[in-house]
């Protein structure tokens, strides 16, 4: 709340002693016509709408262009409906294997970012020690430098150092740019949480490890998830750093996408990009759904 | 999702960190031993561990790598050597001047208009949208789920020459206006600077709703209701107490759009032309086709210490530094 100092006192005591009563104090103008008067009121409401169809233009154009059938190598212009693509999703040569790398390679990664992500956010929220500032600033530092920083230079060291660009490295970068979103995810969760229950477990004779098992970790587990599906989704969809890491034989899906967009983008990139889309909606609605039968029930 | 929430209750952390956990002595079990003390006392270093050598080697050494190439000289061929040639920097800035200044340009203008746009969503989420706002949550973050790549293509087709987007603002005279700006050109959206900006804006959206979201959800609306009795008109209350109140934000998304952008290569390559190029496209052609190692770093490395000295003076000026 460092905002408030601007405003010495709460902003509204401070404001000019009454102003003249222009309007009633009941909101909108009484005196504009109705549908004027509903406008103004709803005004923030379809500026939100317009940018949230702004946002989400882009999927439904890439939806709608996966039931194409382009005339070229290009689908950027309609031309007529067909189901050909969905019915054969991995009719293009390479497109499926990469597919599978970039799953493998998030997968790996979302397991390794999120233990080591994880051990460092409980380190931040939970201890105080000689160094702590450092290793914030470790961990917020990589959030506030562009991708093509980080790829160049971890290439660079690869290059001086005689790695072969290839699985690993690329494996290496995405944990290196994970970790610190998971550490963000977790450290709000943990800050959060009540140290008072695990105080109580102690005092009910549960020992450390029983303390941390069933009530730290639980207690936890939604700050992990969340940092574990940021992983994954930041991981599986990362390109430029990727691109300064990878070998000429590891082609991620982003980086076949790119290659496509050099060579002629076939109809089954928009089918991968619909089905990921659609599956994850219904997870997370899924999810949605079945929290608040819980809470609703509990 | 919750990523940006976090820094913001850095604030709060001692209160919370001298829990239980962080005094061992203060503990009614302490029959703490010097032994165990010490080793408690060396516990965050050892969960820290992994992580921290993790980026000392793959994030920070790097960057002396990066500085050390980028005084080398030589060829490919003959192999790159460190000469303290500093000429690599003053190379890079006369020969890619415009494509840094393009950058910057392009990355404050999205900043800006992802600030215009991204507000009034944030804004109806937070306070308008009752038992949508999960729902609209999930739409924020939802095209996250597609490649981006994937998405950015299909501006490709929004914006295409014969396109409806072009055809209305054609119809409008829009585009008359924008070409005598040098915004666009030849009656075509595709291959401009305005589409570049658009894709950007459209891009790094979600980074700047987000963090705006959690920063107007914990604004305690009593405050609102305190500002109308006292007879604050909405356009008042929102001057005086929601936009000061939500600044954290403000300054949180901005950072989030602004940095990624100003490094971005992809909408420049795929919507733009080559008169649209920013540095992330210079760095990326001279590391991956010319093999030009120092160039690339050398441009690297300017880039990286103008957006550190860019960040922190905004940060200072703004005086959110608990944000980190």
């Amino acid at each position: 709340m460092t905002t408030t100092g601007k405003h010495p006192g709460s902003p509204a005591a401070t404001e000019d002693p009454a102003p003249p009563p222009r309007r009633t104090p009941a909101r909108g103008g009484t005196s504009a016509p109705a549908p004027l008067r509903w406008l103004r009121r709803n005004a923030v409401v379809l500026a939100g709408v317009a940018s949230l169809c702004y946002l989400l233009l882009p999927n439904a154009v890439v939806m709608l262009f996966s039931f194409n059938k382009p005339a070229g190598r290009f689908n950027y212009e309609w031309r007529m409906f067909s189901t050909d693509a969905w019915t054969d999703p991995c009719g293009v040569a390479d497109m499926c294997g990469s597919l599978g790398l970039s799953l493998q390679i998030a997968l790996l990664a979302t397991v390794f970012a999120t233990a080591f992500g994880t051990f460092a956010a409980f380190a931040l929220a939970r201890y105080r020690f000689r160094g702590k500032g450092t290793g914030n600033a470790l961990i917020f530092l990589p959030m506030a430098m562009p991708e093509v920083v980080m790829g160049a230079s971890l290439g660079t060291l690869f290059l001086n150092t005689r790695v072969a660009f290839g699985f690993v490295t690329i494996l290496i970068a995405h944990i290196m740019f994970c970790l610190s979103f998971v550490v963000v995810a977790v450290k709000a969760r943990v800050m959060s949480m009540d140290p008072r229950l695990e105080e109580a477990a102690r005092d009910l004779y549960a020992g450390p490890l029983q303390t941390f098992l069933r009530v730290t970790l639980p207690l936890a587990a939604p700050g992990i998830a969340a940092g574990a599906m940021l992983s994954f989704a930041l991981s599986f969809d990362d390109f430029i750093i990727t691109q300064f890491n990878a070998g000429p034989s590891t082609v991620t899906f982003p980086m076949f996408v790119w290659g496509a967009a050099q060579r002629g983008v076939p109809v089954q990139v928009n089918v991968i990009g619909t089905a990921m889309f659609l599956i994850a909606v219904a997870v997370v609605l899924g999810g949605q759904i079945a929290a608040g039968r819980r809470r609703r029930r509990g | 999702m919750t990523a940006t929430g976090a820094p913001a209750s850095e604030g709060a952390a001692p209160p919370t960190g001298t829990g239980p956990l962080s005094t061992g002595s203060a503990q009614g079990d302490a029959s703490g031993t010097a032994a165990r003390r010490g080793r408690r006392k060396l516990t965050p270093y050892w969960l820290l561990l992994p992580a921290g050598l993790w980026l000392a080697l793959f994030f920070v050494a790097p960057f002396f790598y990066q500085a050390s190439t980028s005084v080398q000289s030589g060829s490919l061929e003959d192999g790159f050597r460190v000469t303290w040639d500093f000429t690599n920097y003053s190379d890079a800035l006369a020969m890619y001047g415009p494509h840094f200044l393009r950058s910057f340009l392009y990355a404050a203008t999205a900043t800006v208009l992802c600030l215009l746009i991204g507000y009034p969503l944030a804004y109806l989420i937070a306070f308008r949208a009752g038992r949508w706002r999960g729902l609209l949550l999930v739409m924020v973050i939802a095209p996250f789920f597609t490649s981006f790549l994937i998405r950015t293509l299909a501006w490709k087709t929004i914006l295409s020459d014969a396109g409806p987007v072009v055809g209305v603002l054609k119809s409008l005279h829009v585009l008359d206006v924008t070409s005598q700006l040098g915004l666009t050109g030849d009656d075509r959206l595709l291959a401009t600077p305005l589409a570049v900006v658009c894709g950007l804006t459209y891009n790094f959206l979600p980074f700047m709703i987000l963090p705006l979201y959690s920063s107007l959800e914990r604004i305690d609306l009593s405050l609102h209701e305190a500002a109308r009795d006292l007879y604050a008109t909405p356009a008042t209350v929102f001057r005086k107490v929601t936009f000061p109140l939500s600044l954290p934000g403000v300054v949180a998304g901005t950072l989030l759009t602004f940095i990624p952008a100003s490094g971005d290569y992809i909408n420049a390559q795929l919507l733009g032309s080559p008169n649209t190029q920013m540095v992330g496209n210079a760095i990326q052609k001279q590391f991956l086709n010319v093999l030009d190692y120092p160039a690339a770093a050398a441009m690297s490395f300017i880039l990286m210490a103008i957006i550190l000295i860019a960040v922190s003076v905004y940060m200072r000026k703004a005086g959110t530094e608990e944000l980190v």
